[in-house]
């Protein structure tokens, strides 16, 4: 074997966004035709690392990057992607970027075509140079066959199945001249498992070109099997830096969700005992919702009343789908029940005057209407949908500015927000007090069951412990039955009866708070499921 | 000094610049000649004649479905309303009532129509509302001609083919609103008061509408449609109920502006109105997505001002007519400017 | 399965309108009683002179832009070019030419300044740039009405208002006829004018040539997806503003081939209509707001002012009255835009719903689940 040369040296490299530290003093190297697979979980920094690499704007528009990065012996300054793009490294996104109307092949050379000149061209410029179909054709032929795939690549992308399309992006990266290291974000996740394994054969056919790849995944067994090293990240920072040979699954999986031996204990306040008879309020049979990006296949889920339900899972995998589907946010299936009787999906309205509540995790785009006044959003679902705050003038019904006022007041001081008065532009506050706003909106509803997706996400930490302990609150005075969906492992196992983990759609098991961080790692990556007995079913 | 800054980035310089220009024209109105009495005269009497069309604006623009370029379709019915009323020989306030009502009843149809339209093709709202206008009033001239009225002073010819182009109202209901409870100053000066009140009456029903449970929600709906929906909202069933807010204003817009005129103007004439109301409303402060009664005030007084100064003063001053094409320029620059306009996230 | 009923879809959406005209126009044909000769001979005159300004609306579309309305900015151009070589008496094929090299750099000018304009209205392309255009109108009534002769000199006085300045109303052109004359057919009682033809030809072989460009595939990237575009580093901002350019020098053009037909320019009142007929042309001949080609501009063309031919007539024998095939006709050309602009509207909402179906999260992984 060739004496490989060290392609990328990561030192120091850190990386804060408004105070917020993300990353902190990552290290970590890659040889030419080396495959890293990079773990970790939600918030661990895996995006901000490739974000850093690839030289996505947004690095550069929050200040930049603490630390250095070498490629190919030359230090990076990227200011933007196509700086990244002509150095040699290549990125797969998540989301596809493909013109649908184009076809395979013309997709693949966008951007890069191969032209010919001719006389106009010669005077006028580059740009009107004849683009060369044949020779275009030709080479993404070259670089679809060398993925392994059979492709004609004449046929218009959008009539492409979406496991081609992944192909399609990654032939479009390993078509450049130069290119010399390819990120990989979650390739596999739309691919059946035929078209993974010719993904991961066609990344060993690459490595063995001497392309470098960075192969992003949560599932486990695949890093296992196609990288050469593997590197954890844990909370902004590396946790293990090691090669592949030697190492587990399980051990893998405990490093991605556990914590130092010398933890301090959490804090986890005084709950009530929970009864685990009490009569189901919620359940959802052979559920599937379709969000992009969080789909749900199918989902059965009983949900006790009285209970705190956490609901976890790595991003992507579908368990902010399973709230925005009950509450018909996007298209649903499958029965769900309420409180015993059968619960029309795909009627917000409905789903709304039943008593349930939904905090959504989209907080500026759906949660709150910026330009209005804090009162405005605080009352506003239970206006509409209860009736409440509204004084009745000769049989029409005005909104009552009072009433508002004073609840809002109420909230104000219960949770504390920070503001000028109940009549401040939303959009003039902070996030964390944003989000207390879209919590008091819930709870100016009363409801009986309140889903409350990504709580603590984007706040600062006192934020975060009012919210949980809000939530709490609610949960022992008034019984309101809550399911909370969040990245965060640590903070569904502090406040949750019970957590369930969903992946690739469903749910693969339910356990309690106090298991061993590994298992939650395990079900997160999809290692085995859990039947309603507690039993474990090993994927293959 | 920072409220100043604040106040002129929100209300934009162009406005600025424009309310400043027409002080400037007030200032120095007499040194060629023109009295300041009459000058007011003017622009209240054309306030009240084109404010209810630029209140018209305020429903589709809260309700996210923007500038309402579809103006014409309300206009039409308006003067349907007219029309009709003409034809049952009748004067005075119950005629120009009764023209408002038959109106109300075209407008709210029409409105339905048209509110439906626009909900299939959200994204695209203003230029199709133009184009809408434009084939409505297209397909109307065929109407005027075409429809059986009988009234000897509506129609046109020997044997009564079709309406006429314009159609005195002298007879009828020539300003029976202008006149109402009006102060005569001076000899120059008269304050339309009936048209004043109407505009007030009108301003304080839109005002008290988006107090009530669905006004706010229509502004939710507008401010952000994906808030709407987890509340559980219709949206299309908002917008819809705006947009036939917006012609029904806009039918009563007309008639108020046609009592005063002392013609009812068909076939073309309709279209005449749409660009100038959208730019009233813009000039007095209005955005693509946010309008307020504020706004529409602020932007007649602007807009008829501009349109009554610049012909009396400038033309005087310099003896050239130049008021047609400022007007044109302000106009449609003010509509272009607030197209242009970063929508704030 | 699927796949067949969105190709019949689309083929539906896309033949309504050129569908509903060619039936319009073959019911009112035998009713106007007018002679095949006086039809074709109709047909070709207005081909000749109307096509080139159709053409010029095929790239903005092809970037994406939709309808450029715009383009009266180049007519106006080519206006001020045609009023400025009859001022200097300048008159046949010299003239023509040099009133084309003129409206050139205004056309650039007023092509820059719109594509920069909707840069910044994103998504609302067709209605910004239909304001656009009356505001620039105003804006070329103003230095015409008050700046020609004062301050922009002229050298023959007879183009002059009687007070003095402003350009006069109607401006009979030295360039009347030129193109048309220079190579004459005439085939019975048909005249032909080839030399148009063959200038109308060489437009058709450029913008044949310029979509194999690269500057005409990135054009057509941007227009599908700009997102797409500007991640693979295409110059979106630039790829635009040219698209409109190029429209607008073409349509420079395209208003003097038409006004050396016509003879006379109506200096004030000539150019608003251009961007609707020729929008409408375009539409009627199978093209959609977001796909246009060559063919569907000459069918269109033709098939269009068939109709504006014939419908008044027809009209007045169909109802008696002489005006309702007038209102007809305008009504037709301003709603067979419309129901363009809607339907492209409407498949715009109905493709996003599609689009998520096809993005990650395929609904068929779903049901097999």
């Amino acid at each position: 074997m060739a004496v490989k040369e060290t392609l990328l040296r990561v030192e120091h490299v850190g990386k804060e966004f408004h105070g917020n530290r993300v990353l902190k003093d990552i290290n970590f190297n890659l040889n030419e035709g080396e495959i890293l697979g990079l773990v970790g979980e939600n918030g661990a920094g895996k995006s901000t690392l490739m974000n850093i690499l690839f030289g996505m704007n947004v690095i550069a528009e929050t200040g930049g990057y603490e630390g250095e990065i070498y490629f190919n012996g030359v230090k990076l300054n990227f200011k933007n992607p196509v700086e990244a793009l002509n150095a040699g490294i290549g990125m797969v996104h998540q989301e596809f970027s493909l013109i649908p109307g184009f076809t395979v092949a013309e997709n693949i050379l966008l951007n890069m075509e191969k032209t010919k000149p001719s006389v106009i061209s010669n005077i006028f410029g580059k740009k009107l140079e004849t683009i060369d179909m044949p020779e275009i054709k030709k080479s993404a032929d070259g670089a679809i066959n060398l993925l392994g795939v059979k492709m004609d690549t004449d046929t218009l992308v959008s009539e492409m199945p979406v496991g081609h399309k992944q192909f399609i992006e990654i032939a479009r990266e390993i078509n450049r001249d130069k290119v010399k290291m390819i990120i990989m974000d979650e390739p596999t996740a739309v691919l059946t498992e035929t078209e993974a394994e010719i993904l991961l054969e066609s990344l060993r056919k690459l490595a063995a070109l001497g392309v470098a790849i960075i192969f992003i995944s949560h599932r486990l067994r695949e890093i296992i099997n196609v990288c050469d090293k593997i590197v954890v990240l844990r909370d902004g920072i590396v946790v293990v830096d090691t090669p592949t040979k030697g190492t587990s699954i399980r051990q893998i999986a405990t490093w991605m969700v556990g914590r130092d031996v010398e933890d301090k204990a959490e804090e986890v306040s005084e709950k009530t005992v929970y009864d685990e008879s009490a009569e189901v309020i919620f359940e959802a049979k052979n559920l599937w919702v379709d969000m992009p990006g969080e789909t749900i296949k199918n989902v059965n889920l009983k949900v006790r009343k009285g209970e705190i339900l956490g609901i976890g899972g790595l991003a992507g995998q579908g368990k902010l789908g399973f709230p925005n589907g009950v509450m018909g946010l996007f298209p649903a299936g499958g029965k769900v029940f309420f409180e015993g009787k059968k619960l029309p999906l795909n009627n917000t309205l409905n789903a709304l005057k039943s008593g349930i509540a939904f905090v959504s995790e989209d907080r500026r785009g759906v949660g709150l209407l910026l330009e209005e006044p804090i009162h405005w959003n605080i009352a506003f679902n239970a206006m509409q949908v209860q009736g409440k705050f509204i004084k009745k003038v000769l049989g029409v019904s005005f909104r009552d500015e009072k009433s508002m006022t004073a609840v809002s007041e109420k909230y104000i001081d219960e949770l504390k927000i920070k503001c000028t008065s109940e009549r401040q532009l939303v959009r003039q506050l902070s996030g964390g007090n944003q989000q207390k706003i879209c919590l008091a909106k819930a709870f100016a509803m009363e409801p009986k069951l309140l889903f409350v997706s990504e709580p603590t996400r984007g706040i600062d930490v006192g934020a975060k412990t009012l919210v949980l302990n809000a939530l709490r609150k609610y949960n022992e005075e008034y019984g309101t039955t809550i399911v909370i969906i969040s990245s965060e492992l640590e903070e569904l196992r502090s406040i949750s009866d019970r957590v369930a983990i969903v992946c690739e759609g469903k749910i693969f098991g339910i356990l309690p708070p106090t298991a061993d961080r590994a298992e939650f790692g395990l079900l997160m990556s999809g290692e085995y499921e859990l039947d309603d007995k507690g039993e474990k079913k090993w994927i293959k | 000094m920072d409220k100043i800054k604040e106040f002129v980035k929100d209300f934009g310089i162009a406005r600025l610049i424009i309310a400043a220009f027409l002080l400037l024209l007030f200032a120095v109105a007499p040194i060629f000649g023109v009295r300041l009495d009459t000058s007011i005269s003017d622009v209240l009497t054309r306030f009240g004649m084109n404010a209810i069309l630029v209140l018209s604006m305020i429903p589709m623009i809260q309700s996210g479905c923007g500038l309402n370029f579809g103006l014409p379709v309300g206009l039409i019915a308006g003067i349907l309303g007219g029309v009709i009323s003409l034809e049952f020989r009748l004067v005075g306030l119950a005629g120009i009532l009764t023209a408002m009502l038959i109106g109300i009843v075209f407008a709210t149809i029409f409105g339905f129509l048209y509110g439906e339209l626009l909900n299939k093709i959200k994204g695209d709202e203003m230029i199709i509302a133009t184009y809408v206008g434009f084939s409505a009033v297209f397909f109307m001239n065929m109407m005027w001609i075409l429809l059986p009225f009988r009234n000897p002073s509506s129609v046109q010819g020997y044997k009564g083919e079709g309406l006429r182009t314009t159609i005195s109202v002298e007879e009828y209901w020539f300003r029976a609103i202008s006149n109402f409870g009006q102060i005569k100053v001076n000899k120059y000066l008269t304050i339309p008061t009936g048209m004043l009140l109407a505009f007030t009456i009108m301003a304080l029903l839109v005002y008290f509408f988006f107090k009530t449970k669905l006004g706010t929600a229509i502004t939710a709906v507008g401010s952000n449609p994906d808030y709407a929906r987890a509340a559980g909202i219709s949206i299309n069933k908002m917008r819809t109920i705006s947009v036939v807010l917006s012609t029904v204003i806009g039918a009563i817009g007309i008639n108020m502006y046609q009592q005063s005129f002392g013609f009812i103007q068909l076939y073309n004439a309709p279209l005449a109105f749409a660009f100038p109301s959208v730019a009233a409303v813009l000039l007095g402060g209005a955005s693509v997505n946010k309008a307020s009664i504020m706004n529409v005030i602020v932007g007649t007084i602007l807009f008829q001002g501009m349109l009554t100064m610049t012909p009396s003063v400038i033309n005087n001053a310099i003896n050239i007519d130049v008021s047609e094409v400022i007007r044109i320029v302000i106009s449609n620059g003010m509509i272009v400017y607030a197209l242009t306009r970063k929508v704030k996230k | 399965m699927k796949k067949d009923t969105n190709r019949y879809r689309k083929l539906l959406t896309g033949s309504v309108v050129p569908l509903m005209f060619l039936i319009i126009s073959i019911i009112s044909i035998p009713i106007s009683n007018f002679s095949t000769d006086y039809l074709l001979n109709g047909i070709i005159t207005r081909l000749a002179r109307n096509s080139f300004l159709v053409l010029s609306l095929i790239l903005p579309i092809l970037a994406g832009m939709g309808i450029n309305f715009g383009m009266v900015l180049g007519a106006m151009a080519g206006q001020i070019a045609l009023i400025f070589v009859t001022d200097w008496g300048i008159s046949g094929m010299g003239g023509l030419l040099l009133a084309a090299v003129l409206s050139m750099p205004i056309s650039l000018l007023l092509g820059y300044f719109a594509g920069a304009v909707l840069n910044r209205a994103k998504g609302r392309e067709m209605i910004t740039s239909m304001i656009l255009g009356f505001f620039v109108a105003g804006i070329y009534q103003f230095v015409l009405l008050y700046l020609c002769g004062p301050v922009i000199p002229f050298r023959s006085p007879n183009l002059i208002l009687s007070r003095g300045y402003g350009v006069r109303n109607t401006v009979k052109l030295s360039t009347f006829g030129v193109l048309d004359n220079l190579i004459y057919l005439k085939i019975g009682n048909i005249g032909i004018p080839i030399a148009t033809f063959i200038v109308i030809g060489l437009a058709c072989l450029f913008i044949v040539w310029f979509r194999k460009t690269k500057l005409g595939h990135d054009m057509r990237a941007v227009g599908q997806g700009m997102g797409v575009s500007d991640n693979a580093g295409i110059p979106v901002e630039k790829t635009r503003i040219q698209s409109i350019i190029i429209s607008t020098v073409l349509a420079g053009f395209g208003q003097i081939i038409y006004l050396q037909n016509i003879g006379t320019l109506n200096t004030y009142s000539g150019s608003e209509q251009a961007a609707l007929f020729a929008a409408a042309s375009l539409l009627v001949g199978g093209a959609t707001v977001a796909k246009a080609g060559i063919p569907n501009a000459i069918i269109g063309t033709g098939l269009f002012h068939l109709m504006f031919l014939v419908m008044p007539a027809a009209g007045k024998y169909i109802t008696g009255q002489a005006m309702i095939g007038e209102y007809f006709r305008t009504f037709i050309s301003y709603g067979v835009v419309t129901l363009a602009l809607i339907l492209h509207a409407w498949k715009r909402q109905k493709d996003k719903d599609m689009d998520r179906e096809s993005f990650r999260g395929n609904k068929d992984i779903i049901k097999e689940g």
